[in-house]
């Protein structure tokens, strides 16, 4: 549904500067139904590549297949079967719901019969009827993504592209949008999203992109990445910020440890290592000799976070 | 066919969020009163070098170039509520559809135009108590060329919003323009008063042409040579200006 070949796009941020390389060759290949999720920090190049691939930004190089039509020789073809909802949004604050789906439903070339049955079908599938009548300027964050979901499917496209689509919503709203996301796609919709939350990649996408500097690092199912890297992750509690640094230095040292960092936000260290079954016992044997003592130790399966920290050797969630 | 189309779709939501503005609305109706009242006892003195002898003169030389310079300005300060819906990505929704590019510019500059020929007329009609009279045939014309200046100026505003995207740059660029445009037209003070060198530089400002031939035609001389010159030129102007604007709106949108 989407196919990408080396999609590229740099930027100059002004007259003389160096020129700032946004996607650095991006293939894709996103099947029809599919939730297909650009997982990166800030900066990484998904909203570039969603704009070029929305037709909003000519590719500076490389080829792409949107819904079956060619992004660059029809791009108008490529409008009609596309829906796009910008990270901010696009709503009118002195515009009520209904009005800005029936207005888009018109841009769309559907006639206005038909696109006012359509702003009311909008309204009512995504719970938005009881204020479809009241200016967006009131609704809560939650409601304006719901609209802006709303508006992006209202001509029915066959790609939906979503970018950052819960970024700064309370969990409620965020799992309410989630769900129509899902919902999209049980009615057959290709969905393209970005996000930079990895429980929204892992338990929303089918298959997930990781995206760093410009290019895709890895893809896969949440579960296969999970499985690409080795190994397990322990984490140990301490009683205090002196035992934390007292046993970093000390298991730092084993040759079992792959990588080790403190723990944000409490007092214990985050460790990988080949295999916990057999880890475990010399982390508790070189505490032991240093006198510390653990107040608990788990094991845990490796997040999408450890995916991204071991191939790019930085946090996710401390990148942005 | 589709451009008509999508150009009523953008202008009727565009005359929508203005009907939604009472402040805006208000300022639109106070602005010309207040320039007809205040000025009005200046004008006879003022303009007596010009050859207004009355009152009816001098409105006939200072309301035509009122117009004007509401037009003019009203256009090219236009640009500002664009960079509101650039900003919340109106815009950008907008050039996600198949919705034509030219259609996004005019229906908005056409809403400019409506609310500048409402004024207009709103003007036309207070200055009658003041001995103001203008042939009805003169009148209709005067008003397409205040349409046509009204959408080149808010043309060249969209336009330049899209260049210089913030307020803070954008301010200083429309000021740059507007200040000389409106002296080099004579729109409020006829340029027959000034120095020779700024009259030769007004001669080569197409809209001090549009000007002079609103003032013909307010002076009911239909068939001046003011007239055609200065309707032919602002027409050029305002299609290589909405051509301009258009280019842009396909294109440049952060
Ligand atoms: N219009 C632009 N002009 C200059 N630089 C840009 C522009 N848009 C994006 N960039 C740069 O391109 C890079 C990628 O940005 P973006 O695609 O927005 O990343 P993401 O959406 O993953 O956070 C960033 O370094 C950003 O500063
Ligand atoms: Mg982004």
């Amino acid at each position: 549904m989407i196919v990408t070949k080396g999609l590229r796009k740099s930027f100059q941020p002004r007259r003389g500067a160096a020129a700032v390389d946004a996607v650095r060759g991006i293939d894709l290949n996103v099947a029809e139904g599919e939730i297909y999720g650009l997982l990166g920090p800030n900066g990484a190049g998904k909203t570039t590549t969603l704009r070029m691939l929305a037709t909003l930004l000519a590719p500076d190089g490389g080829a792409a297949t949107v819904a079956g039509a060619d992004l660059r020789a029809e791009p108008s073809e490529v409008r009609r079967r596309i829906g796009y909802v910008a990270q901010g949004g696009g709503t009118t604050d002195q515009a009520t719901a209904r009005e800005e789906l029936v207005l888009q439903a018109r841009m769309y070339g559907v006639r206005k019969a038909e696109a006012v049955r359509r702003a009311e079908q909008g309204l009512a599938a995504f719970d938005l009827t009881e204020f479809g009548d009241r200016v967006c300027k009131t609704y809560s964050g939650g409601q304006r993504r719901r609209l802006d979901l709303a508006l992006g499917v209202v001509h029915r496209p066959r790609v939906l592209f979503l970018d950052e689509p819960t970024v700064g919503l309370d969990p409620r709203s965020r799992s309410q949008v989630w769900a129509e996301v899902r919902r999209l796609r049980e009615q057959g919709m290709t969905v393209l999203l970005t996000t930079h939350y990895l429980d929204e990649a892992d338990a929303l996408c089918d298959r997930i992109g990781i995206v760093d500097n410009g290019g895709i690092v890895t893809e896969g199912t949440p579960e296969e990445l999970k499985q690409e890297i080795s190994g397990d992750s322990v984490t140990i509690g301490l009683p205090g910020p002196e035992a934390t640094t007292g046993a970093e230095r000390a298991l730092a040292e084993l040759p079992c440890v792959q990588r080790l960092e403190a723990l944000p936000g409490e007092d214990g260290l985050r460790l990988h290592v080949d295999s916990a079954a057999t880890a475990i016992p010399q982390l508790l044997r070189t505490l032991a000799a240093v006198g510390i003592e653990p107040e608990h130790v788990q094991l845990q399966r490796p997040s999408l976070d450890d995916v991204f920290l071991a191939l790019t050797g930085r946090a996710l969630v401390h990148s942005g | 066919m589709k451009l008509a189309r999508d150009t009523w779709l953008v202008y009727q939501r565009q005359l929508l969020l203005m009907a939604r503005s009472p402040v805006w609305i208000a300022v639109g109706l106070l602005q010309p009163l207040c320039y007809l009242l205040l000025f009005a006892p200046l004008l006879t003195s003022a303009l007596a070098a010009s050859g207004a002898h009355s009152t009816a003169d001098a409105y006939r030389i200072y309301v035509p170039g009122l117009l004007s310079a509401l037009a003019l300005m009203g256009g090219l300060f236009t640009g500002f509520t664009l960079l509101g819906e650039l900003h919340a990505g109106v815009i950008e929704r907008s050039r996600v559809t198949p919705v034509s590019r030219v259609a996004l510019l005019l229906g908005r500059a056409l809403r400019e135009t409506t609310a500048l020929l409402i004024q207009s007329a709103l003007i036309a009609v207070l200055a009658i108590p003041f001995g103001l009279t203008v042939g009805l045939a003169d009148l209709l014309l005067a008003m397409a060329m205040l349409a046509l200046m009204a959408l080149m100026a808010s043309s060249v505003s969209y336009g330049l919003a899209l260049l210089v995207p913030t307020d803070a740059a954008l301010g200083p660029v429309v000021n740059t323009i507007a200040q000389p445009l409106a002296l080099l037209s004579g729109t409020l003070l006829p340029i027959a008063l000034a120095p020779v060198w700024l009259r030769t530089a007004a001669s080569w400002n197409p809209c001090y042409w549009a000007v002079e031939g609103m003032r013909a035609l307010f002076a009911g001389h239909l068939d001046a040579p003011e007239v055609w010159r200065g309707l032919l030129l602002t027409a050029l102007l305002t299609v290589v200006a909405v051509a301009w604007s258009a280019r842009l709106f396909a294109q440049r949108i952060r």
